[in-house]
């Protein structure tokens, strides 16, 4: 009987513990914590790829540059910098510093750029170094790593050469796969690299001081970090991982957390709370692709057409993705990319279609003319397997029978299912999506060039091909935004894709923490200047 | 004793390698690519990623290379974590799936043993009835709506208090366990109570209840050290299946709650086609239930000397 006495007042104890872990935000020691949507997979810069590792690392490492409060370029680890045509030279801080007090010199980032790049490393996003010289040629394993062109002059200079001109490669060296690595660090850790909080060394605002694996991450200011007297938070904690939008929810209404994502559902709970909700547009655009290949039905730019004609993007937002946040899709190139002096869509504004059955149904029939064809067959439309996904496919189910009765036949399938099918080509109409890699139109244009891989529909069109090659090989501005602006009408011309919409998120942030900010390319959100307020 | 223990051993690892053998044709016969991503890669990315996974060979090969690597304890790496091994993954996060497993067990058996011995005694009136509707209850409705439901009580409860007493969600301390566990053995709960009840039934009408109630015991000295002593071993009997079946089955509690357990790993593997994160949790599930059923059958053969001869 004492026995169980004592352990029910041990269990009360516990209880009473739990009871005084700091809530999300605490002025005093400036401390925040967050959720993460799951485990960080990939820590290693050279091949992370998701959203969640990408986040993690923008806070504890810094690449030649990075970006302000504003969103604009300013300087990182690199003090200043010269751009040409060819060459790039970079010149380095000198109290650009590690978390264990060695320098970060030029040698980290030519190793990272080379190691990046080897086949070996079979990074997914080799492809954003392909800018410098020889770059493709090493990834595909035709030419050795040394050779590329990214060249330690001394310790604070590093010299690049290009294989084409690249007027944005400043902005791409604020990426992950760009950021330095230790070369001694990294083979002294081999297959351990980046794997736990100690098996990495960091050179950004904030350093990584726990990982307990799928359970907390902790990021703390770094106090070797050049500019440390402008970052305010002390630390970051995320304490919960879990993909669930209402558990996270739920934490954010118990002040567990600073931030949550709502979603259809957990919007409405959050109403009835009476949060402040915001919004954000993450740079991301959603479009039905269709399959260009010889065999295909979809091949017919009539029967594209007929799509097109009957397709309402407001239609699509307001009824059936029914959150705020999401704009209708107008175009396959989003608002906020920049063009030669103003935003790209304001200087070259989107090609409106205005739906016309009438027209869309002469379309069809010019399209069965064409194809020899009574009816057309029942076409295939692929999608993932989420709610959303199936909700978005039934929409335009219902729609294309009504208006053109056309038969659609839903094929769900899961995210690997659905990649593979894509790629092999099975499949008339795919659901689909693109976000940016990097901060310029080239993100969006170059992605229907025959040669590109993620072109899955096998888009084969060389006037477009040679306007994305005018746009590649251009250090001009308005050259090369002439050539998307044509890529643009192209695109709504030749119906190349169905834009359908630009992604957008409804979100709750905790009011006293001010100065976090949301990024299309990059960490998102970004709390490396954020600070909490009394 | 040994020929019976040894026998049951064999049997156990025949079990397990069919296992990994049935496991390793589902998976391959599962439609998708394991390496395949958002972004296209170049082929010589693709060979070098087939390469380290092995995936350049035939699938016969694989199948004995694996097994090769099994029998030395090594499941490889993970392809969605490409700096961790499988082993790791397992020795990290079984342990928490276990400790919640275990909790959960506990309030299963006490519940399931007391609502039970209760409903038994007050058979067809109302305290039989509401228990018994909220068994099924129990049985029926799917832990993530527990999950939910158990979530959102604790924050209106800490919204009333106007402070966290039960944490919402996370891991670390005791507290966090508790909402997690109740809600993870709610199911066998009430799958023992409806055995407790049945088994209690049978013992309530024997013949030394009768002589204990004629000696003029008190219904409370009957109840507990005549009825329910005799009544909980088939309840016992069940333990064992049932603490591998919870510590295996918490996937959505464990991500409700977000909890950092083996559960979210084995049911996102198969989600993300994850070939050696499928293998080494499925296996070592599997083991992990063979291992507990085998401890129940040779603990038998030492209680019931009838075991060991058939």
């Amino acid at each position: 009987m004492r026995w169980s006495l004592a352990a029910v007042l041990l269990l009360l104890v516990q209880i009473t513990q739990a009871q005084v872990d700091a809530t999300s935000v605490d002025f005093d020691s400036q401390t925040i914590t967050i959720a993460l949507t799951q485990e960080p997979p990939q820590l290693n810069g050279m091949k992370a790829t998701d959203q969640v590792s990408i986040l993690i690392l923008s806070h504890v490492m810094e690449g030649l540059v990075r970006y302000d409060r504003r969103g604009n370029i300013v300087p990182g680890v690199a003090t200043r910098w010269e751009l040409d045509d060819k060459t790039a030279t970079f010149w380095l801080r000198e109290n650009a510093r590690w978390s264990d007090g060695s320098s970060v010199t030029a040698h980290d980032f030519v190793f990272a750029w080379q190691n990046a790049l080897a086949p070996a490393t079979a990074s997914e996003y080799a492809f954003i170094l392909y800018p410098l010289k020889n770059a493709e040629a090493i990834n595909r394993g035709e030419m050795d790593p040394s050779l590329l062109g990214v060249f330690a002059e001394d310790d604070r200079t590093l010299r690049i050469e290009f294989d084409r001109p690249t007027g944005y490669f400043v902005k791409l060296t604020a990426f992950t796969t760009y950021f330095p690595v230790n070369k001694d660090f990294f083979e002294l850790k081999g297959d351990r690299f980046a794997a736990d909080a100690s098996d990495l060394i960091y050179n950004g605002p904030f350093k990584l001081t726990e990982w307990t694996h799928s359970a907390s991450l902790k990021m703390v200011k770094n106090d070797y970090y050049w500019d440390k007297d402008s970052i305010n938070l002390n630390t970051i904690k995320a304490d919960y991982i879990t993909a669930d939008t209402r558990a996270r929810l739920n934490l954010f209404i118990d002040g567990k957390i600073v931030h949550t994502r709502l979603d259809g559902e957990t919007y409405k709970d959050a109403l009835t709370q009476r949060f402040r909700i915001r919004r954000f547009t993450t740079g991301s655009v959603f479009f039905l692709e269709y399959n260009h290949r010889e065999e295909r039905v979809t091949r017919n730019l009539n029967l594209r057409k007929a799509i097109q004609y009957v397709f309402d993007p407001n239609e699509m937002v307001n009824k059936v993705l029914a959150t705020p946040g999401n704009l209708p899709g107008m175009s396959l190139f989003p608002v906020w990319l920049n063009g030669v002096e103003d935003k790209f869509r304001r200087e070259y504004p989107a090609p409106q279609t205005e739906v016309d059955i009438g027209k869309a149904n002469q379309y069809l029939d010019a399209a069965k003319r064409e194809l020899n064809l009574d009816s057309i067959p029942p076409l295939v439309l692929l999608v993932s397997d989420s709610p959303t996904a199936a909700k978005q496919a039934e929409y335009l189910q219902g729609l294309l029978k009504a208006k053109l009765d056309l038969d659609i036949k839903i094929d769900v399938q899961t995210f690997k299912q659905r990649l593979a099918k894509m790629t092999s080509g099975d499949f008339d109409m795919v659901n689909a999506g693109w976000g940016p890699d990097f901060d310029d139109v080239m993100t969006f244009g170059d992605l229907f060039a025959s040669w590109n891989m993620n072109n899955r529909g096998r888009y084969n069109n060389p006037e477009y091909d040679s306007l994305v090659r005018i746009a590649m090989n251009s250090s001009v501005p308005k050259v090369r935004m002439d050539a998307m602006g044509e890529i643009q009408k192209i695109i709504h011309n030749d119906s190349v894709v169905l834009a359908q919409y630009e992604q957008g998120v409804i979100y709750l942030m905790h009011p006293k923490l001010k100065g976090v900010v949301r990024r299309v390319v990059g960490a998102d959100p970004d709390y490396t200047y954020a600070r909490v307020v009394k | 004793m040994w020929v019976y223990t040894v026998k049951r051993l064999l049997a156990g690892v025949i079990t397990v390698w069919f296992i990994a053998t049935a496991t390793f044709i589902a998976m391959h016969m599962v439609p998708g690519d394991p390496l395949m991503n958002d972004k296209a890669v170049s082929a010589e990315i693709r060979r070098n990623l087939e390469q380290k996974y092995g995936l350049d060979k035939s699938v016969p090969e694989q199948y004995v290379i694996y097994l090769g690597n099994m029998l030395q304890g090594d499941f490889g790496i993970s392809f969605t974590q490409q700096n961790r091994r499988v082993n790791d993954i397992i020795r990290d996060h079984f342990p928490v799936s276990a400790s919640l497993g275990l909790l959960a067990i506990f309030f299963a058996a006490t519940g399931g043993v007391l609502w039970g011995a209760i409903t038994a005694v007050y058979r067809n009136r109302m305290p039989d009835i509401i228990i018994m509707f909220l068994v099924i209850l129990g049985i029926s409705v799917p832990s993530f709506v527990f999950a939910a439901l158990g979530q959102l009580m604790l924050v209106n409860i800490n919204s009333m208090l106007g402070q966290s007493l039960i944490p919402v969600a996370g891991w670390g301390t005791f507290a966090h366990m508790l909402m997690p566990s109740l809600v993870l053995g709610l199911g066998t709960m009430a799958f023992l109570t409806r055995l407790m009840r049945s088994s209690m039934l049978e013992v309530v009408n024997e013949d030394y209840i009768k002589t204990a109630r004629a000696k003029g015991l008190s219904p409370v000295r009957i109840f507990f050290r005549h009825q329910l002593r005799n009544a909980i071993l088939p309840v016992v009997t069940v333990l064992g299946p049932s603490i591998a079946a919870i510590t295996t089955g918490g996937f959505v509690v464990e991500l409700v709650f977000a909890i950092p357990g083996l559960g979210r790993y084995f049911v996102q593997a198969v989600q993300q086609l994850d070939y050696t994160v499928i293998m080494g949790t499925t296996v070592f599930y599997g083991a992990f239930l063979v291992f507990m059923v085998i401890i129940v059958d040779i603990l038998y053969g030492f209680i019931d000397p009838r075991v060991r001869l058939e």
